[in-house]
């Protein structure tokens, strides 16, 4: 259990602050393009704080890839905090090349009837329509993904119009920071999805907390450089050099496929996991489900993550990729940056 | 004075840094395991997936030691899926569903009872029977609280539905108070724990 310097209000009435400027600037005719972020109304849906707010509760739990109804209801039971609805796992876009886009809108309304946690769907980088329908659809959650193949190849969907909250991919402190500023409300660490090896998300876990130290680190005259580079602003760099991590949920993907990956990545600081083809890739999904779940909110403690491994078989792990073997156009954590 | 807080999953960090700050001195442990739950003076269970929390209690072994000590008189703070996990009637507003639950105190609540993460909202609430007049909290997939009887009461209601519910040294709310600017909902829970 970690304890940081600033309580999520506090962290939001800089956010709020933000919103503040930009109505301000709407007043006089500018960013007519936004719409109000900051309400006064007695009952306010979709505000930042409320998107914000929803990643919290997915923390230290499992975000499982599924691609029916049935494997909706094994994570489920597994213990899973939500399900992301795909066409196809992550491993099967690799295999299957050829233009990867949203799931089918009535297999992600039936998932969304059978079972009661949250579901989230992804859409292709930049494809605001996409995500439109997602939002018309009443998904719990949106990520725009380099899963799928970007549909803009310059820029991100403008998240801040949106009442429902997104997930980011990210490499790096920079990657995220942008997110954030163009309205994620969480991050996961890309990985390289489909390979069923962890390597890359611990890489980008790594990478991200040694730009957050050096941020903390920093000359204020330094800061601003940084600021400039990132393209950020410098306010942003600012919470997130006094908080001592990024100020919205982060967690970690790509390549997740053993109760023992999943506590190496909560012990690199990740709030929680998203696993994709690593459980329904694997020959015993539903032991494999929970026992990544256990690992995932009881990491501390490696006797429960050894009882978590045991569950589990490793013949029976999906059989990877090194990450080396792959040609660079086929790295789908490049598509975006 | 030590709090626990059950840790697997959801808001429980920021329930440490919000009972930090109510209390001033004393202890806060995260609760995973049987072994964790000696000598509490309270227990905080925080917002999450109540299927998800259920699960890992009940696997880990330590869903009876909780509702034994609560039994017994431990104090506890229920938020959101914390509120569920203490109810004697849960129900979800769509699917049935069979969950691991404590059924420790007499209210009912309905999961997902506004709707999905799009009708999540937030909103000012009257919290003058804590003794704060108004505070802005949110609602998260909220559950709400559709009936109260035998020893619990009502304490505080957003448009006729209750949100946080009290039976002796038991709390329950549906929305969010580790998330807001105010600790009265922390404090009144910690003056509990002192009696």
């Amino acid at each position: 259990m970690r304890l940081y310097e600033l309580t999520f209000a506090e962290v939001e009435d800089y956010f709020y602050k933000l919103a503040e400027v930009r109505d301000s600037l709407k007043d006089q005719g500018l960013l007519t393009e936004l719409p109000e972020l900051r309400s006064n109304l007695k009952i306010a849906e979709g505000t930042t704080m409320v998107k914000h707010a929803f990643p919290i509760f997915q923390k230290g739990g499992v975000v499982m890839d599924v691609t029916n109804v049935k494997q909706a209801e094994i994570a489920e039971d597994g213990g899973a905090v939500s399900v992301m609805v795909l066409d196809k796992l992550p491993y099967d876009v690799r295999k299957v090349g050829g233009v990867a886009r949203m799931a089918d809108p009535k297999i992600i309304e039936e998932v969304m009837s059978s079972i009661t946690i949250p579901v989230m769907a992804k859409v292709r980088i930049g494809h605001f329509y996409e995500a439109k329908v997602l939002e018309a659809l009443d998904v719990d959650m949106i990520d725009e993904s380099e899963v799928l193949t970007p549909a803009d190849e310059v820029h991100h969907i403008n998240k801040w119009l949106f009442k429902v909250p997104f997930v980011n991919g990210a490499r790096s402190l920079a990657e995220a920071l942008r997110r954030i500023s163009e309205g994620a409300s969480m991050i996961r660490t890309k990985g390289e999805p489909g390979t069923g090896n962890v390597s890359e998300a611990v890489r980008h876990m790594k990478l991200i907390n040694s730009e957050l130290r050096s941020l903390a680190s920093m000359s204020e005259e330094d800061r601003n450089m940084k600021a400039r580079e990132y393209q950020v602003s410098y306010q942003l760099l600012e919470l997130v050099a006094k908080l001592g991590r990024l100020p919205i949920v982060n967690f970690a993907a790509g390549g997740i496929a053993t109760p023992a990956d999943a506590a190496l990545m909560m012990w690199l600081g990740s709030d929680g996991l998203f696993v994709g083809s690593g459980i329904f890739k694997s020959e015993d999904p539903e032991v494999r489900a929970r026992a990544i779940v256990m690992a995932a909110s009881a990491w501390e403690y490696p006797e429960v993550v050894l009882e978590a491994q045991k569950m589990i078989s490793e013949q029976k792990t999906m059989m990877g990729i090194d990450i080396k073997s792959l040609p660079p156009e086929q790295l789908l954590q490049v598509r975006d940056t | 004075m030590k709090i626990g807080i059950l840790a697997y999953q959801g808001s429980f960090e920021e329930h440490a840094l919000q009972t930090k700050r109510a209390m001033g001195t004393g202890d806060i442990v995260p609760v995973k395991t049987p072994k964790d739950m000696g000598q509490l003076d309270g227990i905080i269970i925080p917002g999450g997936e109540s299927t998800t929390i259920g699960m890992l209690a009940s696997k880990l072994g330590i869903i009876d030691e909780i509702r034994e000590q609560i039994l017994s008189g431990l104090p506890v703070l229920g938020t959101c899926a914390g509120a569920i996990f203490l109810a004697k009637e849960a129900s979800d507003s769509k699917v049935k569903k069979q969950q691991e639950l404590l059924k420790v105190m007499d209210i009912a609540a309905v999961r997902n009872y506004y709707g999905r993460q799009r009708e999540s909202f937030e909103a000012e609430v009257d919290l003058s029977e804590i003794g704060e007049e108004k505070a802005r909290v949110v609602f998260i997939r909220s559950p709400a609280i559709t009936k109260v009887w035998g020893n619990s009461k009502s304490l505080s209601k957003l448009n006729g539905v209750t949100i946080m519910a009290q039976e002796g040294g038991m709390i329950a709310t549906t929305f969010h108070p580790e998330l807001s600017n105010t600790l009265a909902v922390h404090k009144y829970f910690l003056s509990l724990v002192k009696k």
